[in-house]
């Protein structure tokens, strides 16, 4: 089971907005205890989902947790836009698919950086991408 | 408790202390090793002190309330001790169920003369100490599971020293199975080691590793790929035969990287590649001057 | 607006990046580093990013870019000084940054830089020493 200890939601719109979003996370994440490659893991995950929802969707908003299982400690990110929608979610998460001018490494890479990855999207509505970082995961 | 068996068992309060430590004392698996009569005693009476103190008020079928947390946290506190201490959970299971028996027994000999009450409140004191053998149990394990990963946290430290074997050069012996949580600790102890020391050629002998399948090779392959982002070479040495083996028969790509046989070929090889040089000294003269 | 500043060394450009890139930061030092091999006829760039502690993968393609761009031009790219942090990161985002040299610092990238513009000279006059073959 997972409890939320503390929630923090940020608006993201402007280019600045992300750079506080980052520093945000990474301030909860010494808060924590998060080791140093951990910390970075999670950043540069908030880093490419920040930048797909600036690139698709003009901006979102982010949620900031601090969560709890048992013994540890984590940290969930939640990225929300009210985007175009990813029609083919199996597809985006393909390593080098993208349909922007970028290396397609943005969901598989982060994914692969996190502990528990979510992605949920209709097409017209928006995207949902939820991802946890525990502290010693 | 309809009927008042709070009242009755808290004026037997030192009947039931003297029952309890008879039974504990009499039993085969005390522990005099590890715990004095004394500290026993004065467990028991902190922890009868508490539950009497509470049967008056508190809901005997919820343990959840707050009401028991006191009684819960001084049986918590001591499971746990008697965990770290080396307690078997025999010896520990038997704190509580000496209690039950106590208490059971004062309360037979109290209302011996009403048999259908005896009944109904042994049912709830029953209840009520299995309640709190679970509870003893699941912290004796929670005590055990956090030696365990103390333990582990050990393991992992010590098992991953980062040698200098030369002056620009380090070597890694990785001894045991390489899982995804010791590559962790093994990439990051050598990736920060090599920035302190500024060294450009790491090895990383695998020949103490069992058995490499794919998910390992990944994990070396990893380790070498970091290595170059940071500016210095990884070499793998202790490539045993059968790993040679496995390697190639599971379609393992590994032409990427530096391997060698020995941590030896892996130096000689690290020695050319900085340009040293290593002989023998070819005058016993010389050496003689001193 | 911010800029990263770029020095010129005799042959070589040397980049320090002191602050966390942003998208924006990142491409104008793309387009300013290449407007500057092109104007110095520079021979090598070195780029520190010892202090840069998030490098994702627009950012990562921007260094590829850059060496790349560079090396089309004529000029050698050496990356130096990557956190161990950022460089797990990277490899586990999927992004090894092939076509980049690295080097653990500085001077060792320096070094590495003359190394490599040393033997495309001697390449150029078809006079190798052995010495240079294993280096190679």
């Amino acid at each position: 089971m997972i409890l939320s200890l503390s929630k923090d939601t940020i608006e993201v719109v402007k280019e600045q907005d992300v750079v506080f979003t980052k520093n945000r996370v990474k301030e909860v994440a010494v808060r924590i205890k998060m080791g140093l490659v951990n910390q970075t893991r999670l950043i540069t995950a908030a880093s490419e989902l920040l930048r797909n929802m600036m690139r698709y969707a003009n901006g979102g908003k982010c949620t900031i947790e601090v969560v709890s299982s048992g013994r540890t400690n984590g940290i969930r990110l939640t990225f929300t836009d009210k985007g175009p929608g990813i029609p083919d979610i199996a597809k985006a998460m393909e390593d080098g698919f993208s349909t922007g001018k970028s290396l397609g490494l943005g969901l598989p890479g982060t994914k692969r950086l996190v502990n528990e990855f979510d992605i949920r999207s209709n097409v017209g509505e928006g995207t949902t991408v939820t991802i946890i970082k525990w502290a010693n995961g | 408790m309809s009927f008042n068996t709070h009242k009755l068992l808290e004026s037997k309060k030192k009947a039931i202390l003297e029952q309890w430590m008879k039974n504990q004392l009499a039993d085969d698996s005390l522990r005099e090793d590890l715990i004095s009569n004394e500290e026993l005693r004065s467990q028991s009476e902190e922890l009868i002190s508490a539950l009497v103190g509470n049967l008056s008020m508190a809901d005997l079928t919820d343990l959840d309330s707050d009401e028991w947390s006191p009684v819960i946290e001084i049986l918590g506190g001591i499971s746990i001790t008697r965990a770290r201490q080396g307690f078997t959970p025999r010896e520990t299971g038997n704190f509580v169920f000496t209690l039950k028996e106590a208490l059971l027994t004062v309360l037979q000999a109290e209302i011996s003369d009403n048999p259908q009450l005896l009944f109904e409140e042994s049912m709830k004191i029953n209840r009520l100490m299995d309640s709190l053998s679970v509870v003893t149990f699941e912290t004796f394990i929670k005590g055990r599971e956090e030696v365990i990963l103390r333990q582990t946290d050990e393991i992992a430290d010590i098992s991953t020293p980062v040698i200098r074997v030369w002056d620009g050069i380090l070597a890694l012996p990785i001894i045991g199975t390489l899982d995804s949580a010791r590559t962790q600790i093994v990439m990051e102890n050598l990736l920060q080691e090599i920035v302190e020391t500024g060294s450009s050629i790491a090895i990383l002998d695998i020949s103490g590793v069992p058995a490499v399948d794919s998910l390992v090779a990944q994990h070396l392959i990893k380790t070498v790929s970091a290595t170059r982002l940071m500016g210095a070479e990884c070499i793998i040495s202790g490539i045993r035969p059968e790993i040679a083996q496995t390697v190639v028969h599971l379609g393992i790509d590994l032409s990427n990287i530096i391997t060698k046989a020995s941590l030896a070929s892996a130096l000689a090889y690290a020695f050319k590649s900085m340009r040293l040089e290593v002989r023998k000294a070819n005058s016993v003269q010389k050496s003689n001057t001193f | 607006m911010d800029k990263i500043p770029i020095l010129r060394m005799g042959a070589f450009l040397l980049v320090t990046i002191q602050v966390d890139l942003y998208d924006r930061l990142a491409l104008n030092l793309e387009s300013d580093l290449i407007q500057m091999v092109d104007k110095t006829r520079a021979k090598g760039v070195l780029i520190d990013i010892s202090a840069v502690s998030i490098v994702d993968s627009f950012m990562g393609r921007i260094i590829g870019n850059i060496a790349s761009m560079s090396r089309i031009m004529d000029a050698q790219t050496v990356v130096v000084g990557m956190q161990p942090a950022v460089a797990i990161t990277l490899i586990e985002l999927g992004l090894p940054l092939k076509g980049v040299h690295t080097a653990l610092n500085v001077e060792k990238g320096m070094d590495l830089l003359k190394s490599m513009i040393d033997l495309e000279e001697e390449d150029e006059d078809q006079d190798l020493t052995e010495d240079d073959l294993i280096a190679e």
